[in-house]
């Protein structure tokens, strides 16, 4: 399984972000092997309609899993289509703080209905 | 972080005027961001000390590399708005019409045209006397003024440390600029006046506010020019369960202390009376009181 | 000729001075005015009478799911977002479509289809034997506003004249309503706001290259800073309108000065004629 994180920075240290679509970095995290790497976010700039581009990349990239902040009503509709499940990671810790608070089972899945 | 807009529909009813007052005997930590980005007047009454000024890049509009292009013109065939235009001799991009959509570059068959970041307007921090300030400019003819909007609220949360209040200024209209205004806000207060076309304003202004889970307040200005037709906006409020905030009388204290460059409530006014209730009414009911 | 109303600041009477404008030119002539404020169009209320709507559409993506091999190029190509491929479906999100047609040019299956959808309408009317207005209709939360522009201009083209009333601002909907114009006449009211958003719209004629005059509204009688930056750019001050409460009175209804208060047809005569003697 393969989870998404959204980042200030790249890394398991940087710190988390609570806007998705526009988020600074995006880190994959590959639960089976451990692995992880991360990438700036092409659209974080972009004009507009940036949900629907975001989750097109994250599902070209086989994950399922999402933890942000926020999730924007297009974004939202996109992530349920694909079958995406997103949750919320509402502190102000890092990357590696959020993927554990989600395996101890704490974070809200966010409703994308 | 409490987020109020402060918008109006109509242009002209006064939403500058009722923000900056706001702004001025509001007393709580506040930062300030003026939205109506096509027309930023609200650094007019704050006299702001400028602490940063950034390029403002919308979106990214076709280049032609002239030595490249083979004069074929297929590119403004398919361009839908009509953005590519021969002049001089040479097809050129009319960045007024481009959209930025890349068909161009896409269909061109000399690989002659790429899309590149087009500078549209500057973003601006300043610090006043009531509190940090993000505002901008849009060049004339410009379109993306909703993007230029977004990024005046992230400059504004920036700069939010400390404050427990986000008062924005927000353009006229119901289109782009305005959506992007409201989208993530609290509440709204919208400043309307009695006349039929600021009530017309006012019921699909409403319509859209309804889509965004904000708490809607009203303001009527100039209440007493038209006492029939407040009397109707008042009804409207009731019917559509928006809380009515105040009512500021015609005053030409208003004008007088716009001139002067500052918020009329510096002066002593019927106008500020009213300003004064409508600040507690407002601020009590969003529990920043 | 073509002669458009703007200013850069909203509220400063553009419509009513519009609205005026034409009543009396209807007096001695065919006009055609348009309302290109599509977001928040009010001249209709001045002229009630009944309309004829016609929709204005824009057209969108639809797919065709048994061509569709679900390859994504379509999404990676759309910029604003109207398109996006997750796993093996595609949604649109048609609203944010700017109808450019690039889905359907890069899908290799020809799997797209551009179908037309409702974002607004122009509505026709004849108020007055010699008035014809067309009101441009932006429907609530659309973003399209120049395709609503465009459709409510188009409606009027080939009328020997025509007036627009543009929206406030300098964005893009008020350059779409310039374009094309003979003359542009700028609404502007004697405060520093009022000067501030005239400087920013007598720019935009400017860069447009369309010849300007200014008309101040709301006056208190304080207009030097006004006068004096006209004066500096060759603008000239075709009329002053006074604040009063009457007239305010009387525009708050609905009503039209030209036609209710005694004095100023003449007056709105005069400021069209000084308009027309512009034209081509």
């Amino acid at each position: 399984m393969i989870i998404c994180i959204t980042a200030r920075a790249g890394g398991m240290d940087a710190q988390a972000e609570q806007r998705f679509a526009r988020a600074p970095y995006f880190t994959f995290v590959n639960t089976e092997t451990g692995a992880s790497e991360s990438i700036e976010n092409p659209l974080i700039d972009a004009s507009g309609g940036v949900g629907p581009r975001a989750v097109q990349m994250l599902s070209d990239r086989g994950v399922t899993v999402v933890i942000t902040g926020h999730v924007g009503g297009n974004a939202a509709r996109a992530l349920a289509a694909g079958g995406f499940k997103a949750f919320a990671y509402p502190g102000s810790g890092s990357v590696a703080d959020a993927l554990a608070a989600y395996n101890a089972g704490n974070l809200q899945p966010i409703s994308l209905a | 972080m409490i987020r109020l807009a402060v918008i109006s529909g109509k242009g002209g009813t006064g939403k500058t005027m009722v923000a900056a007052a706001l702004a001025d005997i509001g007393g709580v930590p506040q930062v300030l961001a003026d939205c109506d980005v096509d027309a930023a007047n609200l650094a007019l009454l704050l006299d702001p000390r400028r602490l940063t000024t950034e390029e403002f890049r919308g979106l990214e509009v076709g280049r032609i590399d002239h030595d490249l292009c083979s004069d074929c013109g297929i590119c403004a065939d398919r361009c839908r708005f009509g953005a590519i235009v021969h002049r001089d001799d040479a097809w050129v991009v009319d960045t007024l019409h481009c959209e930025g959509c890349g068909v161009c570059a896409y269909v061109c068959p000399m690989g002659a045209i790429e899309m590149v970041p087009h500078v549209c307007g500057e973003i601006y921090t300043s610090e006043t006397d009531l509190g940090n300030l993000a505002h901008a400019r849009l060049f004339p003819g410009s379109g993306n003024s909703g993007l230029l909007v977004v990024e005046v609220k992230k400059r504004a949360v920036a700069l939010s440390e400390g404050a427990d209040l986000m008062l924005a200024d927000g353009p006229p209209g119901i289109g782009c600029p305005l959506i992007a205004t409201v989208s993530g806000m609290n509440a709204v207060l919208i400043v309307t006046e009695p006349g039929i076309a600021a009530l017309h304003d006012l019921e699909r202004l409403v319509t859209v506010c309804r889509r965004f889970e904000v708490q809607i307040f009203v303001v009527i200005n100039r209440f007493d020019l038209a006492d029939d037709i407040c009397r109707d906006i008042e009804e409207f409020c009731a019917k559509e369960d928006l809380t009515l905030a105040g009512k500021i009388p015609f005053d030409p204290v208003v004008v007088e202390a716009v001139r002067a460059g500052e918020p009329v409530t510096r002066r002593e006014s019927r106008a500020t009376d009213a300003l004064h209730g409508i600040r507690d009414r407002l601020y009590s009911d969003l529990g920043l009181i | 000729m073509k002669i458009a109303i703007a200013s850069g600041k909203g509220g400063t009477g553009k419509s009513t001075v519009a609205a005026n404008l034409a009543w009396v030119l209807a007096r001695s002539r065919d006009i055609v005015l348009v309302d290109c404020d599509v977001e928040e169009p009010n001249l209709h209320l001045y002229f009630p009478a009944e309309e004829t709507d016609v929709p204005v559409t824009a057209l969108v993506p639809e797919i065709d799911f048994e061509r569709c091999n679900f390859c994504g190029e379509c999404g990676k190509f759309c910029r604003f977002g109207a398109l996006a491929v997750v796993k093996d479906t595609v949604l649109t999100f048609p609203y944010l479509c700017h109808s450019c047609g690039g889905c359907a040019l890069v899908c290799p299956r020809g799997a797209i289809k551009e179908v037309p959808r409702t974002i607004g309408k122009v509505s026709c009317s004849r108020p007055l034997p010699r008035l014809v207005l067309i009101t441009g209709v932006l429907n609530e939360g659309e973003v399209l506003a120049p395709s609503v522009i465009k459709a409510a201009k188009m409606f009027a083209e080939g009328h020997p004249l025509i007036m627009y009333d543009a929206s406030p601002g300098i964005a893009c909907p008020v350059i779409d309503t310039l374009e094309g114009s003979d003359y542009c006449l700028l609404v502007t009211e004697s405060t520093p706001f009022g000067l501030h958003d005239l400087r920013l719209a007598a720019g935009v004629a400017e860069e447009l290259g369309i010849p300007a005059g200014v008309v101040i509204n709301r006056s208190d009688g304080k207009d030097e800073e006004t006068v004096a930056f006209c004066r500096e750019h060759d603008l000239p001050i075709l009329a002053t309108i006074p604040f009063s409460r009457e007239i305010a009175s009387i525009q708050n209804r609905g009503g039209l000065i030209a036609r209710d208060l005694p004095g100023w047809e003449e007056r709105f005569a005069a400021l069209s004629d000084a308009i027309l003697e512009v034209g081509p």
